[in-house]
């Protein structure tokens, strides 16, 4: 082997020796948490509330919060997130407008999410007074989910051929038909796929809401927005900081644990599925 | 078709559509309105200059004190390891799955690690406390395991799928011609990739790179659980640290609203919006500079 040769076999056997061990590193991270957690699980751990001061019993009204405090955000977010893309990139006028649209957009996907929770907290907590309730925690969610709804919906509007536009136009419709019946529904899948996705980022999120919806404890479902709810991301961190008993409270953590990841990581793989398939079947 | 109540409807739809893609606007000045709102008043408290570079963080205490430098170090230290170890892990991963692997491995690695970039940082945390803590404990024969290396190891892990995805797709759209060319004068495989692949793609790696900087400086729940939560300037990397995310996080509960250390905690928020908007401009830079070529 000349020296060449040898640099090379050196080179790749080494990327690919430290791409196994970072693979084998989330592995054990995955194995560890589900080979802790899958004990705890059962029918009753998941459709019961806590009991004995978070000892026992199950988490039904975390799960309940979770769903609740995620669908609300995408609701709020997705109709803003789908017509701002729409604006960026049919309407795209005046220009210095869209430069300013987009930076504030790409700051917003960078701003840490501990600072949109206090920003939760000063504005929806403390000026609107909605207080730390589902709906307080439900619009911090939404504006952290809203650039990637943008992101996601420019790309999708994007690979709509423009030949697709001018076909409607040439049939007589107007701008907004064009984009309704012909732009939007074609991108509509890729739209979904971003969604799903910020949905996934929604669930997981705790720092939003520690201080603008989540509660560690409460018996009862949420009967209404203003209510404090219960959420699985926070349950995890509440279970291994607070409490008195540790050892009965770090299993339901694991629990809870096992519930959000399966939860994120099949809302995930429903996006990257879908994504696949229609990059496999678009014909244009 | 252009009848009136058509040419209301296309004025509606342009103007809620409009109002929409102002919402991205008016969110983020709602952030940094309120940001400075509650947090200037810190500054002027204590001026700007005692509030980054005080040593001494004793919000509850009679008198109190707000120097965030110990926060701010232990910010940076856990922020730093982390991306030593994020950074030749995810590049590796990133060449690996883009000019290594075949296809069958590449089409089971690229979701992985896409999936992987969604799990929520709280179960990340878990980990840390009673996985990786333990080990450490053992390993170095620290008193303590949750410290600012733990907190940057896991940290680090979860920057991995971040620079290795974003950095995958700046390798694999560098064109193909450019390899061919490099084949052609007779390179082999591991030269292409270090002399031309790389160097073009150099870019798409580094907003990579500053993007899990980004990520890594604002992420509050892995610190939260895992830097051991230390206000104090840290002697070794094995020391317990309190970065900023987790400051907030853990002292807002108990800070009255309209308090000084109230004010303190939106100060440190304003000093991490400020460092994330930087990167973000940094990153915007290198991106347009991809555009440009």
């Amino acid at each position: 082997m000349n020296n060449r040769n040898l640099k090379q076999y050196i080179g790749i056997t080494a990327t690919r020796v430290i791409t196994i061990i970072s693979i084998l590193f989330l592995i054990t991270f995955l194995v560890f948490i589900f080979s802790k957690g899958w004990k705890v699980i059962s029918f009753s751990f998941l459709f019961e509330s806590p009991r004995e001061g978070m000892t026992k019993g199950g988490i039904f009204p975390a799960i309940i919060g979770t769903l609740y405090l995620t669908m609300l955000s995408i609701t709020f977010a997705f109709p803003i997130g789908v017509l701002c893309a729409v604006y960026l990139s049919e309407y795209a006028k005046p220009k210095w407008l869209i430069n300013i649209i987009r930076m504030a957009i790409n700051t917003l996907a960078g701003v840490p999410s501990i600072v949109f929770g206090l920003f939760g907290l000063a504005v929806f907590v403390g000026m609107f007074k909605f207080g730390v309730s589902v709906l307080s925690g439900a619009l911090t969610l939404g504006v952290l989910i809203l650039p990637i709804i943008i992101n996601a919906s420019e790309e999708a509007i994007k690979t709509v051929p423009n030949d697709f536009r001018e076909a409607a136009y040439s049939l007589g419709a107007t701008k907004r038909q064009t984009i309704m019946k012909v732009v939007l529904p074609t991108a509509m899948p890729s739209i979904l796929t971003g969604a799903i996705i910020s949905v996934g980022r929604a669930a997981g999120e705790t720092a939003p809401i520690l201080f603008t919806a989540a509660t560690f404890y409460t018996r009862k479902l949420p009967q209404s927005l203003s209510d404090e709810v219960m959420a699985l991301p926070y349950h995890i961190y509440a279970l291994m900081t607070e409490g008195t008993h540790p050892d009965a409270q770090i299993p339901i953590a694991y629990g809870t644990a096992i519930v959000l990841l399966l939860l994120v990581l099949s809302i995930n793989a429903v996006a990257i599925i879908v994504r696949y398939r229609i990059r496999r079947q678009r014909k244009w | 078709m252009y009848n009136k109540t058509n040419i209301i409807k296309e004025k509606l739809f342009h103007f809620i559509a409009l109002f929409s893609a102002l919402c991205a606007i008016i969110f983020l000045s709602g952030i940094i309105i309120s940001l400075f709102k509650e947090g200037y008043l810190i500054f002027k408290e204590v001026g700007v200059f005692h509030f980054l570079f005080g040593k001494s963080w004793y919000p509850s205490q009679d008198p109190s004190e707000f120097g965030i430098l110990s926060l701010l170090i232990g910010s940076i230290v856990v922020t730093v390891l982390a991306l030593i170890i994020s950074i030749p892990l995810g590049i590796s991963s990133a060449i690996y799955i883009a000019e290594l692997a075949k296809p069958k491995e590449k089409e089971i690695l690229k979701p992985f690690i896409e999936l992987l970039a969604s799990i929520p940082s709280v179960i990340y945390g878990l980990f840390g406390v009673v996985f990786l803590a333990p080990i450490m404990m053992k390993l170095f024969n620290l008193s303590i395991g949750l410290n600012a290396f733990t907190a940057s190891i896991i940290l680090g892990l979860m920057v991995v799928p971040i620079i290795s995805s974003i950095s995958e797709d700046a390798i694999s759209s560098v064109p193909k011609s450019l390899r061919e060319a490099a084949f052609a004068l007779g390179a082999n495989k591991w030269e292409t990739i270090i002399r031309v692949v790389l160097p073009a793609a150099k870019s798409g790696i580094i907003s990579s790179i500053i993007l899990g900087f980004g990520r890594a400086i604002g992420e509050t729940m892995v610190v939260l659980m895992v830097a051991g939560n230390a206000a104090c300037i840290p002697k070794s990397i094995f020391n317990p640290v309190r970065p900023m995310t987790s400051a907030i996080a853990a002292e807002m509960g108990e800070a009255a609203v309209g308090s000084s250390h109230y004010n303190a905690l939106f100060g440190i928020a304003i000093v991490l919006f400020v460092i994330t908007f930087i990167s973000n401009i940094i990153t915007e830079q290198v991106r347009k500079r991809i555009r440009t070529k």
